[in-house]
């Protein structure tokens, strides 16, 4: 199908962008790889009176180290952040999950900061910001707002983002310990059934990060040895799951048994 | 700022296959529709465009992209490459559609545009993959016809000519203007 007809506009600058945000609020969709949205329009499911297209902005495709963290900006795409050289060193867990996002050919165009606005419950990269405990950085006419992960994603498809607000960057902690990660899909590239990501931080325990088992990601703190098996069966009937077309809650909640404790122990090798 | 109403017919100038072109899309108008409709551009197929068959994909300033998740207007001045730009003006296949021929790598052949274009990309970049690496990549495609096995055997037979006899033709076509 075809999207119904709706108004194009390509600002130039972060602030030419947040003015037509602050004009016509939520008839306004922010386009920025589309690979989504775009989706979306041709199936008619979202039907905005105005894109704004914000990937021409040059302030806004930079990839930055500030204060321990690495600053993604709103243009970058998956596959630029994937080539980055220093992604390995800075930020493994990213370079472990990315290329389960999507295709090659999607993560092309497909940005970072969309994937984290559109808020998936089984997205990868959502779930790798709430492991490493990342933030968000949101603008409008008004100030800056910075949210850390687990305030900004809300629920299924729903984030704190303001109808005038623009998502410029998301901010990664350089974080130092292992990490792993791991997915079960019906096919590479396809939405995770179930997505696990593990850090060990040298913390008390192991931060373990679930996807595609509730409304959003889930991040708890597990035991690294004897217990490790019991705390991930208490957390698979706290998340419950949920049933779609591709798996059964039963069958995410088994997957979870499974792939969890292969993933927290993956990421305490990984540290060792 | 680039602005376009809804309705209104903007001219779209880029670079198709090395040539300067124009035409005019509404900003729904998707890239796919605007290279078949608008340019004559036929070559690249339309299939589910929602993103998932690859069929549409093409090079957007050297990267491989569905065409149909584009917008017209967002290929604006920049340079788009489909699947006529791959043989010679003669006819003559170049390394990778010749292997697709060897093996068997289509039937139909509705698919194999979008395919030839993403591996076109993806060959710049990594010109000597292993199979996992092609499948990887191939997994962003759907044909119904061929079951796989000889696309994924042409596009290993074609890096190793590659690497061999480099064509210094396709090795500039191949070249993203710009790196993303």
């Amino acid at each position: 199908m075809k999207p119904r007809p709706f108004d194009y506009a390509r600002p130039d600058s972060i602030e030419e962008a947040l003015a037509l945000l602050s004009e016509h609020g939520d008839e306004a969709r922010v386009l920025a790889g589309g690979q989504t949205l775009i989706a979306m329009l041709n199936l008619r499911v979202v039907e905005p009176a105005i894109l704004v297209d914000i990937t021409r902005i040059a302030e806004l495709d930079l990839i930055r180290e500030i204060d321990g963290r690495i600053e993604v900006g709103a243009a970058v795409t998956q596959n630029r952040l994937l080539a980055w050289s220093a992604l390995p060193r800075t930020l493994p867990l990213l370079a472990a999950a990315l290329p389960f996002v999507g295709h090659f050919q999607t993560r092309n165009k497909g940005t970072v900061c969309g994937s984290i606005a559109h808020a998936d419950p089984a997205s990868e990269i959502p779930l790798a910001l709430a492991v490493l405990d990342g933030e968000v950085v949101l603008r409008s006419r008004h100030g800056t707002r910075v949210l850390a992960a687990g305030d900004f994603q809300q629920g299924m498809l729903t984030t704190a983002r303001e109808p005038d607000e623009l998502i410029t960057a998301v901010r990664f902690p350089i974080v130092q310990g292992g990490v792993a990660f791991r997915e079960v899909a019906r096919r590479h590239g396809d939405f995770a059934i179930v997505a696990v990501a593990a850090l060990a931080d040298g913390g008390n325990g192991i931060r373990l990060g679930v996807a595609g088992m509730a409304e959003r990601p889930a991040v708890r703190r597990v035991p690294s040895e004897d217990a490790l098996q019991d705390a991930i069966e208490r957390l698979a009937w706290e998340l419950e799951g949920y049933e779609d077309i591709h798996a059964s809650a039963r069958m995410r909640r088994d997957l979870l048994r499974r792939i969890g404790p292969v993933v927290a122990q993956e990421a305490v090798r990984c540290a060792a | 700022m680039r602005r376009v109403s809804k309705g209104e017919r903007a001219r779209i100038r880029l670079t198709l296959n090395g040539r300067r072109m124009a035409g005019e899309a509404e900003p729904r108008m998707l890239l796919s529709d605007f290279l078949r409709q608008a340019l004559g551009a036929t070559g690249t197929h339309v299939g589910c465009e929602h993103g998932v068959c690859g069929c549409c994909t093409v090079l957007l300033d050297g990267t491989a992209v569905r065409s149909c998740l584009t917008l017209a207007v967002q290929a604006e001045g920049r340079a788009v490459t489909t699947v006529e730009s791959l043989a010679d003006a003669d006819g003559t296949l170049n390394a990778l559609q010749q292997a697709f021929r060897n093996n068997h790598a289509l039937q139909c052949g509705f698919c194999t545009p979008g395919i030839l274009m993403s591996f076109t990309d993806f060959l710049a970049r990594n010109p000597k993959p292993s199979e996992a690496e092609v499948i990887e990549v191939l997994g962003g495609h759907l044909c119904r016809c061929t079951g796989y096995a000889g696309i994924v055997s042409a596009v290993l037979e074609a890096a190793r000519s590659t690497s061999q006899h480099p064509n210094e033709e396709g090795a500039k076509q191949d070249a993203p203007a710009r790196t993303r």
